[in-house]
């Protein structure tokens, strides 16, 4: 008897889609992947809709309002493995910048009926509000990756996803450094790996959108851009953008905050 | 399995009531409300829900350098409509006009887009509806080799977003003003190939979905796309509908307005009057055909198209036609191409107003900005294309249903769920959104 095939969801919060498009960009393997797993859930791609429980989920998107969070809940109890896939659902997403602000005076200057919106002040990632058993990083993440990890996981082994800097790639591309080269900020030194080596690639700083490295030197990096002629507003809006709530990154922004 | 509460205070009403609460095959979180009562239609509600993102509002302060990176993550898969429109509306503020090449990359990049984005939704998300399938891989085990082409030529899409802009979803390569760095010729030189495939896949799946049998409706809509002396108007151009509009960008606001309903997270886009307008493949061929690519006009005609489409099932068709189209396009200009002596024109802030248009795949996405003397931004204004065609989808929907009340409550359900998927909606887009608890009935 053929062994039952793994099923998966995808299910979506508050994000653009993009993370999730990744799959169906994988126009080489993607029939592959139907044939070997059976897809239970993904409303971007299908309108058939089978019952949990999942032996994995993919959560893309930020949780910004409370019916969002009690969803997330709920398919946490429903699936073996969650993994997180994507900045809004590692870190917040561009929507984040919202935290710390006054969404009312946002939702104002939007809509003309303020009293319809339903939301959150805040946008956060999906480990504030569940456990996760893997976080993919990136705006939008790696097709690559998103592949290597849910193969990984259903395998049961521990993915191949690099931890280190994008600075790194650059150095085992050969990729000319645009700080030292051209005197562009670059986020390189702080930022995981994983995009390919994107902007650096296109005479472009980094501009962080794999989130934090492990155990990144922000302040040092910062305090480098400061040196050489970034205005302090401008520092703290570069760690301010598609992970804006990682901690790493939010708390250096914090650090540029005018007092 | 419901994902969404649907709260109707109605709910105990006597009459049909059909509800999509999930809809699928569409990229965003959107649903559908109809109650019938004595087949008399007394409510029809396409609700988007996705949460409210402030796109306008987290805008404000940030350099206008900052805006196309940002607005493309309003979509993952037209983040080019994005990325353009900002740079568009930035260029307008601040005075800055493109080297001709630099306007060939962008119009390369955007076909890579319509390419991608178009097969995507044809044959990927559309055609199964035609086929009586759930999905794509349903139709994939039916007809391997139909979908196996679809993937290839959607592929190419993304293989030049790739090769322009860096990557397929959210490129890092688009500035204001062009580019960080321009392609490389033998990079460009090296899609060729892929492009000869995509002329001719496009027309055989063109024609191949030309025998799906099409729902019989149609309606005199009201077209209002972009329109260029150059070419068929993809990223440069001013604004016009069949119905004799005619204006430049910067006055969409003097003719267009958008209303906040309460039953739907996404504003809704109408004419001064208030009646409903069609952005988007249909409206563009209507308003444009005779530009198309002699070649392109040929497979129109072949596949069953007139001069003007009326059945809005037919866009599928004429998301074929324009894939041609964009592949053909492609060709020309990569076949041309040498590289720019600049890959970005020097731009020096200032304060300013600008507005920006071009055309998403879905329809045209207008762009508004004003900017302080740091060239920062102080206000912006979105409009993405399912917001416009928003009323026009609840008006097709009335009279899709209206004829279809014969069919039984599964079967009219996927109808009025194809009817949406016409519009191949962009419901992340449509974003200046609310979560519904009001029903106004």
């Amino acid at each position: 008897m053929a062994a039952r095939k793994p099923k998966l969801a995808v299910w979506k919060f508050s994000s653009c889609d993009g993370c999730q498009l990744n799959l169906l960009d994988c126009e080489d393997e993607l029939l592959a992947i139907a044939d070997s797993i059976e897809i239970a859930e993904f409303l971007e791609a299908t309108r058939a809709q089978v019952r949990g429980p999942y032996d994995v989920s993919l959560v893309e998107g930020s949780i910004s309002n409370d019916h969002d969070a009690e969803r997330l809940r709920k398919i946490r109890k429903q699936s073996k493995l969650v993994i997180a896939i994507g900045a809004c659902a590692t870190g917040g997403g561009i929507q984040a910048l919202r935290n710390g602000r006054d969404v009312d005076e946002f939702v104002r200057t939007v809509y003309a009926h303020p009293e319809f919106i339903d939301t959150l002040a805040t946008s956060t990632p999906i480990t504030d509000h569940i456990p996760v058993d893997f976080e993919l990083r990136g705006c939008p993440v790696s097709k690559y990756q998103l592949l290597e990890v849910v193969s990984a996981l259903l395998a049961g082994r521990q993915p191949r996803v690099p931890r280190h800097s994008e600075c790194l790639e650059c150095k085992m591309r050969g990729t000319v450094c645009v700080m030292v080269a051209r005197g562009q900020p670059c986020l390189g030194p702080v930022t995981q790996a994983g995009c390919g080596n994107l902007c650096p690639s296109v005479e472009r700083g980094c501009y962080g959108c794999f989130g934090p490295k492990e155990s990144p030197n922000t302040a040092s990096l910062a305090d480098r851009f400061l040196a050489t002629g970034s205005q302090r507003r401008r520092v703290r809006e570069m760690f301010q953008s598609f992970n804006a709530a990682a901690p790493a990154f939010a708390k250096e922004a914090e650090r540029h905050e005018p007092r | 399995m419901s994902r969404v509460e649907t709260r109707n205070p109605d709910r105990d009403a006597p009459g049909r009531v059909i509800k999509v609460d999930a809809l699928a095959r569409v990229e965003g979180e959107g649903a559908l409300y109809v109650r019938v009562r004595d087949d008399l239609i007394e409510d029809v509600k396409f609700r988007i829900f996705e949460p409210p993102r402030f796109f306008e509002a987290l805008l404000r302060g940030r350099p206008y350098s900052d805006a196309p990176d940002i607005t493309a993550r309003i979509c993952g898969i037209c983040p080019i409509a994005y990325m353009l429109g900002a740079s568009r509306a930035m260029e307008d503020a601040l005075g800055v006009v493109l080297d001709a090449p630099l306007e060939d990359l962008r119009q390369l990049i955007y076909c890579g887009e319509w390419i991608e984005s178009h097969v995507l939704h044809a044959a990927m998300l559309h055609a199964p509806d035609f086929l009586g399938m759930p999905d794509a891989f349903a139709f994939a085990k039916a007809n391997p080799d139909a979908v196996k082409a679809a993937l290839r030529l959607k592929k190419l899409g993304n293989t030049i977003l790739e090769a322009v802009g860096g990557r397929a979803v959210h490129p890092v390569n688009l500035a204001v003003g062009g580019f960080y760095r321009a392609p490389k010729k033998h990079e460009l030189q090296a899609l060729l190939p892929e492009i000869e495939f995509g002329i001719e896949a496009s027309a055989t799946l063109a024609k191949a979905f030309a025998g799906f049998d099409f729902p019989d409706f149609d309606y005199d809509y009201t077209c209002v796309s972009m329109r260029s002396d150059k070419a068929y108007a993809i990223e440069e151009g001013r604004l016009v509908s069949n119905r004799g509009l005619d204006i430049p960008v910067a006055a969409f606001p003097d003719h267009f307005f958008e209303e906040h309903v309460a039953h739907s997270n996404a504003l809704h886009g109408r004419m001064r009057d208030g009646s409903p307008y069609l952005v988007g493949p249909i409206a563009r061929y209507n308003n444009n055909a005779g530009q198309l690519s002699p070649a392109a006009r040929d497979l129109a005609r072949e596949i069953g198209l007139g001069a003007t489409v009326t059945n809005p099932f037919k866009s599928i068709l004429v998301r074929m036609v324009e894939t041609f189209h964009a592949c053909e396009e492609s060709l020309r200009i990569v076949a041309g191409y040498e590289e720019p002596e600049r890959a970005r024109m020097p731009i020096e802030p200032r304060a300013g107003k600008g507005s920006g248009v071009t055309e998403a795949p879905r329809g045209i996405c207008w762009h508004s900005y004003e900017l302080d003397d740091e060239g920062r931004i102080v206000g912006a204004t979105i409009v993405p294309p399912t917001s416009q065609n928003q009323p026009q989808i609840e008006a097709d929907l009335a009279c899709v249903i209206a004829r279809n009340l014969d069919l039984d409550d599964e079967a009219l359900k996927w109808r009025c769920e194809q009817t949406i998927r016409n519009y191949d909606p962009c419901i992340s887009c449509a974003t200046h959104f609310l979560d519904l608890t009001v029903d106004r009935v």
